[in-house]
């Protein structure tokens, strides 16, 4: 038996409502450490704007916002902070890691920065740059909001999926080779002494 | 750059400073023991009253080298834009330095950070603890038998997942 | 983190005497504190009595690269050191690694740097006095800034490829030599910014609620600039004449007509001043420079064989075969003095200076960078003590701390 539904109603899945609801005002916890956090900053200013796509806020405050941008390089001492603050945020949440130094280490293979936050967190989408420009980190926006128009629920079951659990690493560490002294210009390797 | 007057003058107050020079910079090695009368004179009769840095070299794979920790001190002086640098070298296992905090205020951030990363003890320093790494990291770590990469520190840390 | 606060309140007893003072831990996650800065405030009130910083949250290492990447790769690292000017980095690197060569650059090279030292001059005021104003509630005249910063970016674009972070310089040279795009860029630059930047100061410098959140606030007086080795626009905010510029004279800077801009009453209202002026100043040297900029090669000849030589030499001479064999092949590489220098230039934020200690290859055996805003932020609990909670973002601001120069 067919519905007669007026013209201004529309179905929908709930879920996809919802989806489109949370996608389209993502407001972004700014986690800027370094150098990606002036691109950062450069995004939300008024050449690339970043409001145009729903952040229209950069709450610095945990509790209100539901992406957290982590921007710059992450050291030992920053992240049981960085992981408080993840924790302090609501759920449904995402976390974009913006640059290379927050995705893999970046240039920095040192005592004291984490080679990648993801080892850490759980991490949604990537950005490679050094730092990304913000035509990237607009795009990588762009790809998040459809990932969540494609995979969200109201209820948030996808996080409780078993790919969503896991964590998957985008750095996989090679042994390190030990060079001998005074060779230098070989690409890959760092000199251990 | 640097007046001919001051080397004369602080020759004459500490005979055994040796000096030399490479591309304008002019150094001076001072004995350990004579070190804070040496900068405490550069200051109060030769006028350099910024002190510009102080650092430290681990020459352990130095070639030519005969003491491991050598202690730099870069001053300047504001009015005539001299400046001199003052080394003095340290061994293990008696690895301090008199502090220079009570002759220039900005020396005690400068000498955290050495103790930090050498482990280069400064006596009569108000506030001797770790600057830049957490409290709880043991090591020094630019000293040259500390690898580049750590001893498994930057993660040791604890997962967190989503279900978290 | 656990802190000792005994250190910095001169009697124990005294201090449990005054239990009624609370703790603020303004905290590395903040939107005022230019990236990760920690301040334990122990506050009466709204009155700070102590500020106890924390750093190094960002501290990554720098020094202990340097051990390990050569003089043309660690350039790379040093612009993520000062990253809201990092030419004036790689300026400095390899300003202090060409003293321990020993190289004197071309005069077309030496105008390039002192173009591009300037221009980020102006890209790093113009950043830290916007982020006074915003913190201070100016938003326009932040985003006025970024504005500019943003032709900035393209004029470093258009030069470099990269908006920042161009690591542009190399040994002996730079990366690549000026076009004609560029030039016109940075004319019309040159041409525009005048006016915009007398708006801005139309929109702050006679404005009441600025002025009265930044005058006598983080008073820093002459003698404590010296004694606490503060160099740059804070120390000739408080009437510390020094400027490398004119002092050292270093690149093209000798052939300039400009003025060290100077203020004597050392708050944060100076310092604004000063960077104001600053701006002017640098304005001046780049339109000077750019119609007065000598041609010639950018990198030095092939006799020093420390810079790579352009391809045309490389397949028709000799010594450009084995100049670039030279270079390029592992294991070889120039020679370095086995000796200590010290190398010094004028950053936007203060003296930027690299002590190099060489040991033959071409690797640093030690780089040392001594960091305007590690000693800068030293200054800090001094200036703060006494002001209010909300004079805590002006004065932090106005010390124009950049974490990752503060902890390398």
């Amino acid at each position: 038996m067919a519905l007669d539904v007026p013209e201004n109603v529309v179905v929908s899945q709930l879920d996809a409502l919802a989806s489109w609801c949370r996608k389209n005002s993502l407001w972004p916890m700014p986690f800027a450490t370094a150098c990606c956090g002036i691109e950062l900053m450069a995004t939300g200013a008024s050449r690339h704007d970043l409001a145009r796509f729903g952040a229209e806020v950069m709450r610095f405050s945990p509790r209100q916002c539901d992406l957290m941008i982590v921007a710059g390089r992450v050291v030992m001492k920053m992240l049981p902070v960085l992981q408080r603050i993840w924790q302090q945020m609501h759920e449904p949440k995402w976390c974009i890691s913006m640059g290379a130094c927050a995705s893999t280490g970046g240039v920095f293979d040192t005592y004291c920065v984490v080679q990648g936050i993801d080892r850490f967190l759980p991490v949604d989408m990537y950005v490679p740059g050094c730092p990304p420009r913000p035509e990237q980190l607009i795009q990588s926006i762009i790809d998040l909001q459809d990932q969540i128009q494609r995979e969200g629920t109201i209820g948030g079951r996808e996080f409780a999926t078993r790919s969503r659990q896991q964590p998957k690493r985008a750095l996989v560490e090679l042994p390190v080779i030990s060079l001998p002294r005074g060779v230098s210009h070989l690409p890959q390797g760092v000199r251990v002494e | 750059m640097i007046d001919p007057q001051t080397i004369a003058a602080a020759t004459a107050a500490f005979p055994s400073l040796s000096w030399s020079e490479f591309r304008t910079d002019t150094r001076a090695v001072a004995p350990r023991d004579e070190l804070y009368a040496v900068l405490e004179f550069l200051r109060d009769r030769r006028g350099f009253d910024l002190l510009v840095d102080i650092t430290c070299v681990d020459y352990a794979n130095y070639r030519g080298a005969e003491d491991r920790f050598g202690l730099v001190y870069l001053l300047a002086n504001t009015r005539t834009n001299e400046r001199i640098t003052v080394r003095a070298f340290v061994n293990e296992p008696d690895v301090c330095v008199p502090s220079v905090v009570p002759l220039w205020e900005g020396a005690n951030w400068l000498e955290r950070e050495v103790w930090d990363m050498f482990g280069v003890r400064f006596e009569g320093h108000p506030d001797l603890r770790r600057i830049l790494l957490p409290d709880e990291f043991t090591a020094h770590p630019l000293r040259k038998d500390y690898p580049l990469q750590g001893r498994g520190e930057r993660h040791n840390f604890p997962v967190l997942h989503r279900a978290d | 983190m656990p802190l000792a606060a005994a250190n910095t309140v001169e009697d124990l007893a005294q201090a449990e005497a005054r239990d009624y003072l609370w703790t603020l831990n303004f905290g590395p996650q903040h939107p005022a504190t230019h990236t990760t800065l920690r301040l334990v405030l122990m506050l009466d009130g709204e009155r700070v009595v102590d500020a106890i910083p924390d750093i190094g949250y960002l501290h990554s290492g720098f020094e202990k690269l340097g051990e390990h990447l050569n003089y043309n790769q660690y350039v790379t690292v040093t612009d993520r050191m000062n990253y809201i000017s990092p030419l004036s980095n790689n300026i400095a690197w390899h300003g202090a690694v060409e003293k321990l060569l020993g190289l004197e650059l071309t005069p077309r090279c030496k105008y390039l740097r002192t173009i591009l030292a300037e221009l980020s001059r102006i890209s790093d005021h113009l950043l830290c006095n916007g982020a006074v104003g915003l913190d201070t509630g100016a938003f326009t005249y932040f985003l006025y800034a970024f504005y500019q910063r943003e032709l900035l970016y393209d004029i470093f674009e258009a030069l470099c490829g990269a908006r920042f972070t161009n690591s542009y310089t190399r040994v002996g040279g730079a990366m690549y030599d000026i076009t004609p795009l560029v030039i016109e860029k940075i004319r019309a630059f040159v041409r525009g910014f005048p006016k915009t930047l007398l708006d801005m100061e139309r929109l702050l410098d006679r404005n009441r609620i600025f002025v009265d959140r930044t005058k006598d606030v983080g008073v820093l007086t002459k003698a404590e600039a010296i004694r606490r080795s503060a160099t740059g626009p804070i120390a000739r905010a408080s009437g510390v004449t020094r400027d490398l510029r004119k002092d050292e004279p270093y690149l093209a800077y000798g052939d300039f007509d400009f003025q060290v801009c100077c203020a004597t009453a050392g708050d944060c209202f100076a310092r604004y001043l000063v960077r104001m002026a600053e701006m002017r100043e640098s304005l001046k040297i780049v339109a000077q420079a750019i119609e007065n900029l000598p041609t010639g090669p950018v990198n030095v000849g092939i006799d020093e064989r420390t810079t790579l030589p352009n391809k045309q030499q490389v397949y028709s001479t000799i010594e450009g075969t084995i100049s670039h064999f030279e270079l390029m092949m592992a294991n070889r590489g120039f020679t370095v003095p086995h000796e200590e220098v010290y190398g010094a230039t004028e950053s936007p934020n203060g003296e930027l200076g690299f002590y190099l200690v060489g040991d033959g290859t071409d690797v640093a055996y030690r780089a040392r960078c001594r960091p305007p805003s590690y000693i800068h932020f030293a200054l800090f609990p001094h200036l703060i003590r006494g002001h209010t909670l909300s004079d805590v973002v002006a004065v932090l601001g106005s010390l124009n701390i950049i974490a990752a120069e503060l902890d390398r």
